[in-house]
């Protein structure tokens, strides 16, 4: 008998061994394990046993039945996992086909350099003020020190609608206006960005309209070198930590003392290349003290208040940053030019 | 202003510095240079020879052989191809072995079998430009007078050797506009002094009076008015320096009464005028407005029509000159002049500016009224003028002036303390820092205790007021030296308005839903302004549009991104998804300013998504821009507060077109172009929207509050319904809601058919409901309960029937 269960074990692990897929396999547990299998039977045959034997010969059935289960399961395994693997090579995929794609749109590059510009001044803790396009002559020229008959008129040659409205030639109106509201009090400190407009023909480099970012600040005691500083901040959030600006004595008939500035060339450093025209510098901006005439007629009284003014041009920033040559990019809106913008 | 480098060595001393830093230290003192030209142009061994013989060429009938001494050794023989080349000229010879512009080497040649040695040159073969070249030699060689020195160097003598500096001029700086104008900067700049030219007259024992009078008759046009008579001129050429400094500052020589007055134009900056006595038709002068209609042949040989709005200078009878701008052809001095009446005069900028707008006639002289004149050098310009005439035209100055001067001249002083100069400048400058640059400036001044009183000469008109001052200090005190500080005072955050946050965030989501921001023209054409208008009003024209299709403002951003989708599909761009935020402006009366309302657009248009190898291809339709606004909606939390109903409206197709209510107000449109829209620009399937932004962006919405997450099972219920075909989702929504009441959650359309199975005129319409509660579960009656109310509501509102 002992034999016997010896050899039906010796049996079964063979066929277990020999089993290549998951039914053979139960084909073998049930031969052998199942309530009709040959062991099964040995059992029965041990009412023949005396009782000494019985235990002994139960135990040894246990197993031969624990062996075989044993090798079952882990043959089980091997073939579930030969079975997954399968599968699962069957279900390989290409990698390098092209992925479901995100449409995505982005800002307009003048958008990227106005938000920029306007991120940077409220970190300085300036708010944006906005202000209408079409725009009284009053607030355009003559609040800003711009008289009727002002020989500067002639250099911003503008829309006019009636004799005393007109397309805005600058966003200096929004100062303007700015500082009415704020009847004489200070302090003033904000940033207005815009769209205006010149009487000038469109090519690579003019657009009859445009937008302008200007700030302004007033307050008591705001001094020169306070401009200087804030241009300098700037200057180099907005071009890189290693930039140097530089003041140019100008005229602009709103600001006294007037002047241009220009910023250390962020393509070559300094050391002159084709973007700085070989001078190391660009001009960016043009600046100066808000000029008396311009805070009295705005209510402030120019003994106890002072400002400085400033403004740029987003289209030449966005041209230098990132080398556009022709300004009439920016209003055609070709979508191969505006994607061109994608990245943050 | 071309600035002679040379010639302004004659008012200040240049010693120790060259043009280029001269030009460097202007710029940095707030007068630009744009440019300092060198005036030779490679030439080398150019000198001056005397033409000793000249006859005709054996070969070559244009040709002349000349024998020319050029000072050094024999004569030279040289063929010369210039037609008036003669015997006993002065000319600039180039000898064997000159370079010319262009780097062209003088060699030894044979010319037609004849040897030549050199060259004798035009002045535009010396580089100089044709249209500053005397007409007499604009054809030939250029004939230095007699008493040039033979073998002197020829380019000293034309000014070739000199360097001109090209100012670029702010119009506050006009006095900068005169040789002795930019001295006294310069003097200011290197802390040097000015020497001014020394004038000798002598006048005749004859009077002015008897010659010529004056009268004024536009006083506040013409508050100064003089003139003198110089009598036995003999016109000729001006003196070699004087051409060659008037050639190096971009005027063409004439002859020496003209060349004088335009010299003392610039030496001064007074325009002069010269006259021939003898033709001006009478002995008097009136300075009158011109009559509306009256006409005056000006220098150029034009006739032009004067209004009541131009001065003109008369000889009482008829106009003589258009006053500041240009002389006229009746009084122009000639060759055969010998008496002439010089002008000299101050005349408003107002009313030159005005004629030289109207007759589109800008001279050198009218720049300089236009800009404002010095009126305490117009009689001394004069003197300088009439004595130059006497030494140089040979002429016999007549005793006494002819003047009317109505001028009233105060002298400007500004007082200023050297706090104010450092508070407003954040520096540190000195009391004898300040009194320094005044001084430089030429400026005189008193100062105690640190309060500055300054009288400002009236050639520097710009300077008025304490700023004024401020300015002049520190450019000349130099700002590089201002320190860098960041404003003191308290330090507010800065932040955007709920309005300007709104409206980023609006540009971010429109562009992450895929389209592109555009930006476009606000100027349109009469025909586009009102196209798709939200809201029309009367066009807003220009007074003077520079063309028609820039001439009327915008009313919708629509037709200007139809444009640029047609632009990109001309360039084979077919798809095109772009989004423009803006300015529309709807007039508001003639004498108002128009209301300008913040717009949001898009256009759409080709293939919306596409993944072509999953064989997944989706064109633009109707729905893709619907769910693109949803998004927007949800995203400004009015998700629910916005409806959309069918519309016509001009130029969209009129079964695709929605119009979109907030709170029941019309906010905005959605539609599919109009075909005939869509050929007219070029298009193809194209979906359009524009939005009231401000109507958006203003709506006042509740602030997020957080609502429990589901606890309980929620139940959902199908049911497709059948209705009339003209029957629209949105009602039979509205009516689920409704009669859902608190336990219907969700509503979401799931199918929609019309077709065979079902009877004409009908489509069926699939919902899913999901009921849900949020404190117990739900059973099954209880929900049952609720949709049968549901299938009652829409069978009795709308006819509608269950799908079997
Ligand atoms: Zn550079």
């Amino acid at each position: 008998m002992k034999e016997r269960l010896q050899q039906l074990q010796q049996e079964a692990l063979e066929k277990i061994e020999q089993a290549n897929d998951l039914k053979a396999l139960n084909d073998v547990r049930v031969a052998y394990l199942g309530k009709k299998g040959p062991i099964t039977e040995v059992l029965r045959g041990m009412g023949a046993l005396s009782p000494e034997e019985r235990p002994l010969m139960g135990a040894l059935v246990n197993d031969v039945r624990e062996a075989i289960q044993r090798a079952l399961e882990a043959k089980q395994a091997t073939l579930e996992q030969e079975e997954v693997e399968k599968k699962l090579a069957s279900e390989a995929i290409d990698v390098t086909l092209p992925g479901r794609p995100i449409r995505r749109g982005n800002h307009h590059p003048l958008t990227r350099v106005i938000e920029e510009i306007e991120d940077l001044f409220i970190g300085m803790g300036y708010t944006i003020a906005e202000g209408p396009e079409v725009e009284k002559d009053y607030y355009n020229f003559e609040a800003l020190n711009l008289p009727k008959g002002h020989p500067a008129r002639d250099m911003q040659d503008s829309f006019y609608i009636t004799e005393e409205i007109l397309l805005r030639t600058h966003t200096s109106p929004v100062q303007a206006r700015t500082m009415e509201k704020h009847q004489g009090r200070g302090p003033v400190k904000i940033i207005c960005p815009g769209k205006v407009y010149r009487r000038d023909n469109d090519d690579a480099t003019h657009s009859h309209q445009f937008t302008q970012i200007e700030g302004l600040v007033v307050d008591e005691n705001i001094r020169m070198s306070d401009l200087k500083g804030t241009l300098r901040e700037f200057a180099r959030k907005m071009f890189g930590e290693d930039r140097d600006i530089r003041f140019r004595p100008s005229f602009f008939p709103f600001t006294e003392p007037s002047v241009e500035v220009d910023v250390s060339c962020f393509n070559c450093g300094g050391h002159g290349c084709n973007v700085c025209k070989g001078t190391g510098w660009i001009e960016i901006l043009g600046a100066g003290m808000v000029h008396p005439n311009v805070l009295e007629m705005a209510g402030f009284d120019s003994k106890k208040y002072t400002g400085f003014a400033f403004g740029m041009g987003p289209e030449r920033i966005a041209m230098l940053k990132y080398g556009i040559d022709d300004i009439r990019h920016f209003y055609q809106n070709d979508v191969r030019f505006l994607q061109q913008f994608h990245r943050v | 202003m071309f600035v002679s480098y040379k010639w302004l060595q004659e008012y200040v001393d240049l010693t120790g510095i060259t043009a280029k830093q001269l030009a460097d230290r202007i710029t940095k003192a707030g007068i630009e240079v744009e440019s300092v030209e060198v005036r030779n142009k490679g030439i080398q061994g150019v000198v001056i020879g005397h033409v000793i013989e000249r006859e005709q060429h054996p070969n070559a009938d244009k040709l002349s052989k000349c024998l020319v001494d050029i000072g050094e050794g024999e004569p030279v023989q040289i063929i010369c191809g210039a037609p008036n080349v003669a015997k006993g000229q002065k000319v600039a010879v180039a000898k064997v072995g000159a370079v010319l512009p262009g780097n062209f080497k003088i060699k030894r040649a044979k010319l037609r079998g004849e040897e030549s040695n050199g060259m004798i040159c035009s002045l535009q073969e010396l580089g100089v430009e044709s249209k500053l070249v005397p007409k007499e030699y604009a054809d030939g060689i250029f004939v230095f007078p007699s008493d040039a020195p033979v073998g002197a160097d020829a380019l000293q003598l034309l000014y070739l050797d000199d360097e001109v500096l090209e100012l670029s001029l702010t119009p506050n700086r006009a006095d900068c506009l005169s040789m002795i104008g930019v001295a006294y900067e310069v003097a200011a700049i290197l802390g040097r002094s000015v020497k001014l030219p020394t004038i000798e007259l002598h006048e005749n024992n004859e009077n002015v009076h008897d010659y010529i009078s004056v009268r004024v008759d536009a006083q506040e046009d013409n508050p100064l008015y003089a003139g003198r008579i110089v009598k036995n001129v003999k016109i000729g050429p001006s003196p070699l320096w004087m051409q060659a400094r008037l050639m190096a500052a971009g005027i063409r020589p004439h002859n020496n009464v003209v060349d004088i007055t335009n010299y003392i134009l610039l030496e001064y900056g007074q325009p002069l005028h010269a006259f021939d006595y003898d033709r001006l038709g009478s002995k008097e002068i009136v300075v009158r407005r011109a009559k509306n209609g009256e006409t005056i042949v000006t220098l150029d040989d034009v006739e032009r029509t004067l209004t009541e709005n131009h001065l003109v200078i008369t000889n009482g009878k008829e106009p003589v000159a258009l006053a500041g701008v240009m002389g006229g052809a009746n009084s122009e001095v000639k060759n055969d002049t010998t008496t002439v009446f010089i002008e000299s005069a101050y005349f408003a900028s107002s009313v030159v500016r005005q004629a030289v707008k109207d007759h589109g006639l800008r001279s050198e002289s009218s720049t300089r009224f236009e800009k404002g004149i010095d009126p305490a050098r117009t009689k001394e310009a004069l003197d300088r003028a009439a004595a130059l005439m006497a030494e140089y035209a040979g002429g016999e100055v007549v005793g006494g002036v002819v003047e009317v001067n109505t001028l009233q001249q105060k002298d400007v002083v500004v007082t200023i303390t050297l706090d104010r100069i450092n508070n407003v400048l954040g520096t540190a400058i000195t009391k004898e820092e300040v009194a320094g640059i005044l001084t430089n400036l030429q400026f005189t001044f008193t100062e105690h205790d640190g309060t500055f009183m300054i009288t400002i000469p009236s050639r520097r008109a710009d300077i008025t007021i304490e700023e004024d001052i401020i300015e002049e200090v520190a450019r000349l005190y130099g700002y590089d030296h201002l320190p860098a500080t960041l404003p003191i005072g308290e330090a507010k955050p800065g932040k955007l308005t709920p309005y300007q946050a709104k409206r980023r965030h609006v540009r971010r989501y429109l562009e992450d839903a895929g389209l592109f921001q555009a930006i476009t023209y606000s100027l349109t054409n009469e025909a586009k302004a009102m196209m798709f208008a939200l809201e029309t009003a009367t066009p807003i024209r220009l007074a003077l549009p520079m063309s028609e299709e820039r001439s009327v403002l915008r009313q919708s951003l629509v037709p200007h991104l139809l444009e640029a989708a047609s632009y990109n599909r001309a360039r084979q761009v077919e798809n095109v998804a772009l989004y423009e935020i803006g300015s529309v402006y709807l007039a508001n009366g003639e004498h108002e300013l128009p209301n300008e309302k913040e717009r949001l657009a898009g256009v759409l248009t080709g293939v919306w998504h596409a993944h072509l190898w999953q064989g997944e291809k989706k064109a633009v339709d109707f729905y893709v821009v619907k769910g693109i606004l949803d998004g927007l909606f949800a995203l400004l939390g009015l998700e629910n507060r916005v409806e959309y109903k069918q519309a016509k409206r001009e130029h969209l197709h009129p079964g695709r077109t929605a119009d979109m209510l907030l709170d029941g107000k019309t906010i905005g449109f959605i539609g599919q172009l109009h075909p005939v829209v869509q050929k007219q620009f070029d298009l193809k399937e194209t979906y359009v929207f524009e939005l009231d932004l401000e109507a958006l962006l203003k709506a006042e919405v509740d602030d997020i509050r957080y609502t429990a997450i589901p606890r309980f099972p929620s139940i959902t219920r199908d049911i497709a319904l059948v209705v009339d075909e003209h029957v629209v989702a949105g009602d039979l929504e509205r009516a689920i809601i409704e009669a859902g009441g608190e336990l219907l959650k969700d509503v979401s359309i799931f199918d929609v058919y019309k077709g065979d199975r079902l009877p004409e005129g009908k489509k069926s319409i699939a919902f899913s409901l999901r009921y849900y509660d949020p404190e117990r579960t739900l059973t099954d009656e209880e929900v049952t309960n609720v949709h049968e109310q549901v299938i009652k509501a829409v069978e009795q509102q709308f006819g509608a029937t269950l799908r079997g």
